[in-house]
Formats: C-alpha cells, sequence, structure tokens
C-alpha cells in the first residue's frame, strides 16, 4: 500500500502540475501572464520565472502530441506547406500544429509567445525553428548564442560572452515584454529550488547503479526529468516533485525491487543497457515493452542528460546567478563535442556495469545522429561490450518500423547471451 | 598551364577543370614540396577565415567533397542514409590517405553534421590540428566582435604554433590585404556573368573558383584577370536564356553537370551562392587599426545573409531573396538543395514565401553531390525558362 501510494504520489504530483500549467498557458492572454517560448537544452526557467513569465516549450509540444498520435496528421499538415520530408520532424509537428488551430496535447489552447527565447544550445535547427516560429507570431525574439564545446571544454572568454548576451540583450527583452525589472535575488531563489531538485534527480537517476536498478533509466527516467526539463526547474512544485519521486525510488531500491514498466514489474534485470539518442515518441510504449519483455533495462542514457548533465556535479549556483546559467547551458549533453559523449558513454558503461549499450539514432535529429556510428565502434571498442545500432524518429510514425527494431534487439539480446555463454566456458 | 602571352578561355579553364578533378590535390602537395617548411590547412565549407591560414604562411585548402568522382565505400560506413553526401565523401577522402598532406583541417559551424565531423575528425587523425569554428550569432556588434576577435586571436595563436610562424600584425594586414583582392576579383567574375552570362558560363566561373580553393590567392588572383581578358578576347553567342538565381547550394555543392544542365536548358545563372565562402564578407576588411579586430568586425557587420547565420530581421529572409533577385536583374529562383542540408531545406520556405509574395517565379529542386541523372532536373530548368519567357512573374 505504502509503496503503490508513494509512486502513485510522484506520478499525481507531476500529472497535476503539467496540468495546471497548461491551464496557466491557455488562460494566459486574460491574466496577462507573459509567454516565453524557449528550447530544453539550455532553458532559462528560472531567469524566466523570476519575471513572472510561463516558459512553453515546442520541442515538449511536439513529443506531447508524438505520445498522443497527434504528430503524424501535424507532420503532414507541415509538408503540405513545403516543408522538407528531410528535415527536424520536431519542427514540422510545431509548425503543423500551430496551422491546425494551436491546440495543446492536452486539448487547451496555447497562448501566443510574447517573447520567443532562442537559446542556441547544442542544436543547429532551434535557429531555424524560431526563424520559422517568428513568421507566424508577430513578437519580438532574441537571441542567445551558447559556444559550443569544439575542443571538449569552454574557455573563460566563452563564459564572457554568454554572460554579456545574459546581462545586455537576454534580461533586457525579458524586462521589456513583462514590464518588470531584474530582481536578482528573485532569480537566486529559483536556482537555489532547481539545485535542491537537480540533488534529488541525480540521486534518482544514480540509483540504477543498484542490482536490480529500481528504475528504468531512459524509458522510465523520461518521465524523471519531464519536470526538471520543463518549466518546473527552480520552483517550489519542482522541489516537492524531486523529493517525492527520490523517496519513492529510494523505497524501491531498499525492497531490491526493479523499475514498473509497460509488461509489468520488471522482476528479472536480465540485461543492463545503457542507451545513448532521444527515444521515438509516437510508439513509445510499444518501443519500450520490446526492452522490457527481454528483461532488459536501461541503467543510464545521454539523452536524460539534454536538459543538463547533473550527474557530473553542475548544480545552478545562486551564488553567481548569471554566471551559473551560463555554465549550465554550456555543458548540456548536445553542447558536448563528439570525443566528450563518447567518454559519456564509456563512464556509464562502466560505472552502471552495463552488459551493453544501444543507440538509437533518429532521423530527425543530426546534432545527436550524425558521428553514431563512429561512436558505436569507440565505446565497443574501449569498453569490450557489444553495442546495437536501431532507427527511428522522433516523432514521425512513418520511420517507426516495429518489426524491424524487434528483430535487431532480439538479435543483439542473444549476442549479449552468447558471450556470457563464451565467458564461462 | 602555359606561361607567357595571353591565354585561351579554354587553357584556364582546362587547367581550372584539372585542378576540379583533382581528388588525390596533386597541386596541393607539389606546393608543399617545394619546402620542407610548408604546411597546409584544410577547411570545410562555408566560411573559414582563411587569411589566418595564410598569415601563417601555410596554404589554405578548400575540401567539399568528392562531387560525382569517387565511389563511396568507407564514407558511407560513418553516416546513416539520411544524413548528407557531403561528410560521407569527405571521410571517404581522409581514410583513402588523400588528406594526409594537411596538418590541420577547420571545422566551421554550418550545421551539426560538419559539427559533429570536428569531433570525428579529431579521433580519427589525432596527429592533424583541429578546429571547430563557432561563428557569432549574435547580431549586437561589440558582443558578437569581441567574441569572435577571440576566437580568432586563439586560431592565429594554434595555427602560428602549428606553422612555426606567429604572424605579426604587418603579416595579418597583408594577408587580408590578399583576400580582399581575392574577394574583389570574385565580385568582378559575378558582375561582369551577370551583365553578360553568355560571356562567363557558370561552369567556367564555378571551375575558376573551385580551383581557387586549392591554390595560393596570389595565384588565383591572376588566373583571375587572365581569364577575364580572355573572355574580352573571346565572347560567346547570346542565347535567349531566363534569368535565374540559384539558392541553396553553399554547402555541399552540386555535380558540375547539373550546372551545366540549368545553363542548356535555357536559365542563366545569374548570380547563386555556390561556395559562398569565398565572399562571405561583402566588402573591403579595413587594414587600419587591429587587423584581428577588424576581421572580427566585418564579419558582425558585413557578412551576407545566409542560412548559417542567425537573421535577426523578422523580414530579412523574405527581402533578401527580392533584393537578390532586383539586384541580379533576374527573371526567377531556383531553389537548389542538397538532400538532407537541414540549413538550405528549413530555410527553403522561408526564402519561397518571400519569392511568392513579391511575384517572383520560383522552381526547388534536391540533388546530391554525387547526382548522375540530369533528365529531370533539365526538365524542370526548362520548363520554367519557358513558363518565364512566356508569363514572366505573374
Amino acid at each position: 500500500m505504502t509503496k503503490n501510494a508513494g509512486k502513485d504520489r510522484s506520478m499525481l504530483i507531476q500529472k497535476e502540475m503539467i496540468a495546471k500549467h497548461y491551464e496557466r498557458l491557455e488562460s494566459a492572454p486574460e491574466t496577462g501572464e507573459p509567454v516565453v517560448y524557449t528550447f530544453v537544452p539550455g532553458n532559462l526557467t528560472e531567469l524566466v520565472r523570476s519575471f513572472g513569465a510561463l516558459p512553453l516549450l515546442p520541442e515538449i509540444n511536439a513529443l506531447q502530441s508524438g505520445m498522443r498520435q497527434k504528430s503524424g496528421d501535424y507532420i503532414a499538415e507541415a509538408e503540405r506547406a513545403g516543408h522538407s520530408e528531410d528535415v527536424c520532424t520536431y519542427v514540422k509537428c510545431d509548425i503543423g500544429m500551430i496551422k491546425a488551430g494551436n491546440i495543446s496535447p492536452t486539448g487547451t489552447r496555447l497562448p501566443k509567445p510574447d517573447l520567443l527565447l532562442l537559446s542556441y544550445t547544442g542544436c543547429y535547427t532551434f535557429m531555424k525553428w524560431f526563424e520559422l516560429l517568428r513568421e507566424e507570431y508577430d513578437c519580438p525574439t532574441v537571441f542567445f548564442h551558447v559556444p559550443y564545446q569544439g575542443d571538449g571544454e569552454l574557455e573563460p572568454e566563452h563564459r564572457e560572452y554568454m554572460t554579456r548576451q545574459l546581462r545586455e540583450q537576454v534580461i533586457p527583452a525579458l524586462e521589456k515584454v513583462t514590464g518588470r525589472k531584474y530582481d536578482e535575488d528573485r532569480l537566486r531563489e529559483h536556482l537555489m529550488m532547481s539545485a535542491q531538485a537537480e540533488d534529488d534527480l541525480v540521486a534518482v537517476l544514480q540509483s540504477a547503479k543498484n542490482r536490480p536498478s529500481p528504475i528504468d533509466a531512459y524509458f522510465g527516467a523520461v518521465y524523471y526529468v519531464g519536470p526538471i526539463f520543463s518549466s518546473f526547474r527552480g520552483t517550489p512544485e519542482g522541489v516537492e516533485y524531486y523529493k517525492a519521486l527520490r523517496e519513492e525510488v529510494e523505497e524501491r531500491m531498499a525492497q531490491g525491487l526493479g523499475p514498473i514498466t509497460p509488461v509489468g514489474p520488471m522482476t528479472d534485470e536480465k540485461y543492463r543497457l545503457v542507451v545513448e539518442g532521444p527515444p521515438n515518441w509516437t510508439s513509445f510504449r510499444e518501443f519500450w515493452s520490446m526492452f522490457a519483455e527481454e528483461g532488459a533495462n536501461v541503467v543510464a542514457s545521454t539523452y536524460t542528460k539534454v536538459g543538463g548533465t547533473y550527474d557530473y556535479g553542475f548544480r545552478h549556483d545562486p551564488k553567481d546567478p548569471i554566471g551559473t546559467l551560463a555554465d549550465y547551458c554550456g555543458g548540456c549533453y548536445t553542447n558536448i563535442n563528439l570525443p566528450g559523449r563518447v567518454d559519456m558513454l564509456v563512464d556509464y558503461v562502466r560505472e552502471y556495469q552495463a552488459d551493453g549499450f544501444v543507440i538509437n539514432s533518429v532521423k530527425s535529429c543530426n546534432s545527436f545522429s550524425a558521428g553514431q556510428l563512429m561512436m558505436l565502434r569507440e565505446v565497443e571498442e574501449r569498453t569490450g561490450v557489444p553495442g546495437a545500432f536501431i532507427e527511428s524518429d522522433l516523432v514521425d510514425p512513418r520511420y517507426f518500423s516495429a518489426a524491424n527494431i524487434k528483430n535487431r534487439l532480439e538479435s543483439y539480446f542473444q549476442m549479449i547471451d552468447a558471450r556470457r555463454v563464451e565467458a564461462s566456458a | 598551364m602555359p606561361r607567357g602571352g595571353s591565354l585561351s578561355r579554354a587553357s584556364i579553364i582546362d587547367w581550372a577543370r584539372e585542378l576540379y578533378e583533382d581528388l588525390d590535390f596533386t597541386g596541393v602537395r607539389a606546393w608543399l614540396q617545394e619546402s620542407p617548411d610548408r604546411k597546409a590547412v584544410g577547411y570545410l565549407p562555408v566560411y573559414v577565415p582563411r587569411e589566418l591560414i595564410h598569415a601563417c604562411g601555410m596554404l589554405p585548402v578548400g575540401i567539399h567533397g568528392a562531387g560525382d568522382q569517387m565511389e563511396i565505400i568507407k564514407g558511407d560506413a560513418f553516416y546513416q542514409s539520411y544524413i548528407c553526401h557531403l561528410p560521407r565523401s569527405v571521410v571517404e577522402l581522409g581514410q583513402s590517405g588523400k588528406l594526409d598532406m594537411l596538418s590541420g583541417v577547420l571545422f566551421p559551424s554550418t550545421c551539426d553534421v560538419i559539427r559533429n565531423l570536428s569531433g570525428m575528425w579529431k579521433m580519427l587523425y589525432p596527429d592533424q590540428y583541429v578546429r571547430y569554428i563557432d561563428v557569432p550569432q549574435v547580431s549586437d556588434v561589440e558582443i558578437g566582435s569581441e567574441f569572435w576577435a577571440g576566437e580568432l586571436r586563439r586560431l592565429v595563436k594554434d595555427l602560428g604554433e602549428l606553422s612555426g610562424t606567429a604572424p605579426d600584425d604587418d603579416d595579418l594586414r597583408a594577408s587580408i590585404g590578399i583576400y580582399n583582392e581575392v574577394r574583389t576579383a570574385v565580385r568582378e567574375l559575378y558582375r561582369v556573368r551577370n551583365e553578360r552570362p553568355w560571356d562567363i558560363p557558370t561552369e567556367e566561373l564555378y571551375l575558376l573558383m573551385r580551383a581557387g580553393e586549392v591554390i595560393p590567392p596570389e595565384q588565383f588572383l591572376t588566373r583571375v584577370r587572365e581569364y577575364l581578358q580572355a573572355v574580352e578576347a573571346e565572347p560567346n553567342r547570346v542565347r535567349d536564356n531566363s534569368r535565374v538565381v540559384m539558392i541553396g547550394s553553399f554547402c555541399e555543392q552540386p555535380p558540375l553537370g547539373l550546372i551545366k544542365t540549368i545553363e542548356r536548358a535555357g536559365c542563366y545563372v545569374v548570380d547563386d551562392d555556390l561556395m559562398i565562402g569565398n565572399r562571405f564578407l561583402a566588402s573591403d576588411v579595413s587594414l587600419e587599426g587591429d587587423p584581428v579586430d577588424q576581421l572580427a568586425r566585418a564579419f558582425v557587420t558585413d557578412a551576407v545573409s545566409t542560412s548559417v547565420v542567425y537573421e535577426p530581421d523578422p523580414n530579412g529572409k523574405k527581402e533578401h531573396v527580392k533584393a537578390q533577385v532586383e539586384a541580379a536583374s533576374a527573371d526567377g529562383v531556383i531553389f537548389a538543395a542538397a538532400s538532407f542540408c537541414d540549413p538550405a531545406l528549413l530555410d527553403r520556405p522561408m526564402l519561397r514565401d518571400g519569392a511568392e509574395q513579391h511575384g517572383i517565379p520560383c522552381i526547388a529542386f534536391k540533388y546530391s553531390e554525387n547526382s548522375g541523372q540530369f533528365q529531370q532536373f533539365r526538365e524542370q530548368a526548362g520548363t520554367f525558362s519557358d513558363s518565364i519567357k512566356l508569363w514572366g512573374g505573374e
């Protein structure tokens, strides 16, 4: 009873906070709450919140549309309007959703943005996405350029470049659209709450180092990172959610329980895997089930780091409110160069004692996908564990071939079995 | 290449074609062999500050893939089917040892594919100097210039160490001056082609520019002058073609056959963004004051409008199409983008809207650097040209 009630609590909190957020967004034109559209990697949620504005993240709408089987029609709508079949389906899903009336995945009407905050972090397409959205909305756009970690780290000058932009461009833009003055103390309060939630999130993610892991750190963890990646970092609701989640996970861990999956509780953790790349959203449960049915549990993933690499030690620091925002943006997963991404996968395989790793290569996302075949070879070579490579898409249902993926995964698990037999012989 | 006297158009173009087709970079290797101290640094599209490589005494070498001349075997093992062709042919060149004469390679912030290739290159060729070039995306002159000047100074320092010759301000100014001349020469070629497209077929212009990617800039300037003289001496027959602007081919280059096909189908290309990196700065960089600061400021204030740099003006894309067509006195636009090219294809709806809103006729197609069949392009371009002649912008 306690266990189920505990689990239900974090889920209920999340469901309620998201529903309330969309309700607030819907009523924003009446309440006068300013709305700021921005992206998940490099999001400046604390800063946006410190101005009393509501963040809205188009990627979240797109993935939710995918999970609710709405993205196919939206993409078709965008392609009819002249968008290429070759480009990011998140963008086309978003454009199609706007053209279809801008109803959110939860059924509420989405407000127009008061500001497009283009945090250009780790993804070229972001730039085009907001240039395209600017065509739909007559509103100001502020550009925030986060330098890429081409050499594996950012220089002090890069930090200065970002903090200057924040002070001289982003903050004035927020002041203008919200009518409020920048309040650093208020920002510090949000940042303090962020750090609290980040501590709890890291504890949850790192619980997967246990055998069995009490969580699935990819399919399950996309729900866990939802609030902190979207609009709730630095909010009391976010703090409450992560506290509750951590308690639940620690309770499961104490009882030696595995994760809850779409095919029921995992009682036999047969394969521990690391996953690179975003999930497919249109067949999310089916995709997860392909792993769970085989007793394959994901113990670490890189996708859950696109909104911040907290498990590598970063925490938002209220003592340096602007600098910490710059540090956060620069450290998001897709802003890390390929050798750094390989290092991270190797670390995960070793630290989480994985039997293998899977790359889900999505057609839509060159930021993730370009170079993944080389990553596969590098990680295999350095860790000695076998890798699998599967292909799908983010939210285009045309690019999810269940039979192909299932076949490939089954062969992959057989290969791990064969290696185990060889190793024990 | 014969020396002395005036050269024929054909001999200059044959020379350029030979360089274009030479995937072994024989010319670059020959230049390197002239002195043991010489080094060459490669760069991918779209924009890198070639002045800095030159100022360090090294040869900048444009890496534009293998076009339709090389079967891709190793490169395909690095990329999924939904990624453009350029990086797989670049990897093929690298894995075949054809780029082993380079001491370094620069990867500009053109898109995520080229960005990630910089990381792959670091792992594949740890002995080469590899640098990702993150150009400024903010339009604020002070913030953007300060950032970019810092990046350029780091690059100068690295390249100086690589070459063994750290350039001083005079060296930098001299190289900036040379590349000012290069940009002027390219603009002159474009001007003459615009005025008399029958006299400078785009195939010839393109081959000259490709040659300019693998030879010292001083030699390029000489060849351009010789070519322009030859054009005056050997005028071509005027054809009843339509005048079009070609947009979207700034990174992965179309095969030469496609460029020829468009013109033979009845469209004079009177402006384009083919290899736009060689004229990315729209006017001369000032030779006064700190040369690095001037080069940095020139990028922020004077870079051409392209898909790889953020457009701060909400109407900028649409107006740019109109302005480009008007400046070129063109009748229409051909949007020609490489398959899976994010920058070109994500921009296309905005640019196309701009063209249509201003009543500019346009067509669009996709190609790959190794496209081998041109029939569909011929039909499309031919029909487009006919329709322009019949109905104009109606």
